[in-house]
């Protein structure tokens, strides 16, 4: 469907990538784990390996939560954009196909929040 | 020489209806041209009926005796330093909300009628809406007059106009209207007469203005009262407009429903502050958030999507999502602010053990379950490494610009994630409601100005919690944070003549 308007209605979106200044928009949510009420979004270099954004970024976000000593990497499972993923720690993000306002999802199984409560 | 004097239907014909005139030298194509491009068709605009038969000069007598008494009240209010007999200081932030939030719409509103009154070619809709109009403005300043006196003594109420264009959940009020706003005359109605005013009023109002006189806040009741006092006239106006539309012609009645779809989402997901006001920030609790979405809406708006059947309107779009949702919403809302409670102008606080049980006894299905061990958490928390607060900033959902919060309609463990693609970037909905309203016009929702993203794009002062403060003109460490570490709870301890603990709460304040 379209707008309805009195006039050619376009504008240009707000959003764009080349407005982050050399990063793009990347989301990232920590399935079950609902003390942080919602998911998160940061601007991230495109070239940044999904390792760097595992040890450099994602502690910062979440090292506040008891379950997130306990994380078994070896066992989390990754999905980006609604699609189960296997991630290259050593490629760039963009370059694995997540890109300007991806979404990454990941689930631990076994910890599902305090008290088993999904917070 | 003596005149017959008029009898109200003949005073009404006289002064609204007689007041117009057919043009002769300008097409009404060109003199109204918002009148026909939604879509929607008119054969006889005299057939708006107006069940108030209101004119301008009782109008003007009715209105002035009651700002009169109002205004009265308020002057008291302050002389008899009244804001002291509020039940406790932590119900100052909902006021905080509530003054921040929605006086910006009234003015809003006293724009969008004027827009309507204007743009609509009957004379008996032009007339309402220029009445709604004046009452709106009306509205928004006995609002700042409440505000003006709250702000002498608490923090939070001192720039709420600047404020309204830039804080994060702020945007979610004003997009609302926004949005509204720039659609045309009928969306415009539809929008605010019929799916908030008519539809979900009662649940902005109704609780707000019991849970202000549950809490001894009389100057709260005496501007909802003579707000609510108009509300019928627009109440009935909403109502009026829908019912001629879809009398005047039956391809009418798709555009309306896809109306009232967008507009019952959009008005319920701005109420989502309003059911965390009711459970977390009145000290002393009206009725439950989802006692007021049981009575006000399956019950009262049921019965009137029942009564709109004959007219082939059928209940708004994703109504039973908002009853699934109704015994979570408030708490993943409070959530929502105690995350980020170092970024907004109201204080935050978990629910004391009292509390607490009222929210078991009220949710028996999910607060146990759910909602307890965080929150015990929390408090642990708090107690040994102080207060925690999310320092990341969330993902906002593309429409309601709310913080993705809201879990799947069938699993409150899961968040509700949707998206749409559009023109090679993708977007994101906190629900299927979001999702459709931006699918319907991605042209209007991808200009949206999402706070988040601005700050990213570097356009709120810089990119750290202090620096977006300042932008929003909030002073850190008074306007925000915990209640319990607050200027204004120790302001309140020492005028209730607890001075020491007021001192120690300062104290603590400072050392943090
Ligand atoms: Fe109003
Ligand atoms: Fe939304």
């Amino acid at each position: 469907m379209a707008v309805k308007a009195l006039y050619d209605y376009r504008f240009e979106p707000k959003d764009t990538e080349d407005k982050f200044h050399g990063n793009q928009l990347v989301y990232v949510g920590w399935d079950q784990h609902l003390m942080f009420c919602a998911p998160h979004c940061v601007p991230l270099p495109p070239d940044m390996p999904f390792g760097a954004l595992v040890r450099e970024v994602l502690p910062g976000m979440y090292d506040s939560h008891p379950d997130w000593a306990q994380v078994n990497w070896g066992q989390v499972e990754w999905i980006v954009d609604n699609k189960p993923f296997q991630p290259d720690m050593e490629k760039g993000l963009r370059d694995q196909g997540i890109g300007h306002k991806s979404l990454i999802r990941f689930r631990t199984p076994g910890l599902n929040g305090i008290a088993g409560a999904a917070s | 020489m003596s005149a017959k004097r008029m009898n109200l239907r003949e005073k009404y014909q006289r002064m609204t209806r007689d007041l117009a005139w057919k043009p002769s030298y300008q097409s009404e194509d060109d003199i109204f041209p918002q009148a026909k491009y939604e879509g929607i068709i008119i054969h006889d605009w005299d057939k708006w009926e107006d069940p108030f038969r209101l004119t301008v000069d009782a109008y003007w007598k009715y209105q002035a005796e009651k700002e009169r008494k109002l205004y009265a009240i308020i002057e008291a209010f302050a002389q008899n330093n009244a804001q002291l007999n509020v039940t406790d200081a932590r119900y100052i932030n909902a006021l905080k909300l509530f003054l921040t939030g929605v006086t910006p719409l009234e003015y809003a509103a006293h724009r969008g009628f004027a827009m309507s009154g204007r743009n609509f070619p009957g004379a008996g809709p032009q007339v309402s809406s220029q009445f709604q109009s004046i009452d709106e403005l009306r509205h928004a300043q006995t609002q700042i007059h409440t505000i003006s006196h709250y702000n002498k003594y608490f923090n939070g109420f001192h720039d709420w106009r600047h404020m309204h264009d830039r804080v994060w959940y702020l945007s979610v009020p004003k997009s609302f209207f926004d949005d509204a706003m720039s659609a045309g005359p009928f969306e415009f109605v539809t929008a605010i007469s019929f799916s908030f005013e008519y539809v979900l009023t009662n649940l902005l109002f109704m609780p707000f203005m019991s849970g202000a006189a549950y809490n001894d806040d009389m100057a709260t009741v005496t501007f909802g009262f003579s707000a609510q006092s108009d509300e019928s006239r627009h109440m009935t106006l909403g109502l009026e407009v829908i019912k001629f539309m879809l009398e005047q012609d039956e391809r009418n009645v798709p555009i309306v429903q896809k109306w009232i779809d967008k507009w019952f989402w959009r008005g319920y997901r701005l109420l989502a502050l309003v059911s965390m006001m009711m459970d977390y920030m009145l000290p002393k609790r009206v009725m439950s958030w989802q006692e007021a979405w049981e009575m006000y809406f399956e019950e009262n708006g049921g019965a009137l999507f029942e009564d709109l059947a004959r007219y082939g309107i059928r209940m708004p779009k994703y109504w039973e999502v908002s009853v699934k949702e109704k015994n979570r919403l408030s708490h993943e809302v409070w959530s929502v602010f105690y995350n980020y409670g170092h970024a907004a102008a109201i204080h935050t606080w978990m629910p004391d053990e009292n509390e607490m049980a009222w929210l078991s006894e009220k949710y028996p299905e999910t607060f146990d379950k759910y909602y307890r061990p965080r929150f015990d958490h929390w408090h642990k928390h708090q107690k040994k490494n102080g207060r925690w607060y999310n320092n990341t900033l969330p993902m906002l959902c593309q429409t309601c610009q709310i913080p993705m919060a809201f879990t799947e309609p069938d699993d409150p463990t899961q968040i509700c994630y949707r998206s749409s693609d559009y023109e090679g970037m993708q977007y994101h909905f906190c629900s299927d409601g979001c999702k459709d309203i931006f699918d319907d016009e991605p042209e209007k929702f991808v200009q949206a100005w999402l706070p988040v993203h601005q700050i990213y794009q570097g356009n709120c002062g810089g990119a750290s919690v202090p620096e977006v403060l300042e932008w929003y003109h909030l002073k850190h460490g008074q306007d925000n944070l915990e209640y319990l570490d607050s200027q204004d709870r120790a302001n309140w301890l020492r005028w209730k003549g607890l001075t020491e603990k007021a001192e120690a709460v300062l104290q603590k304040a400072a050392n943090e």
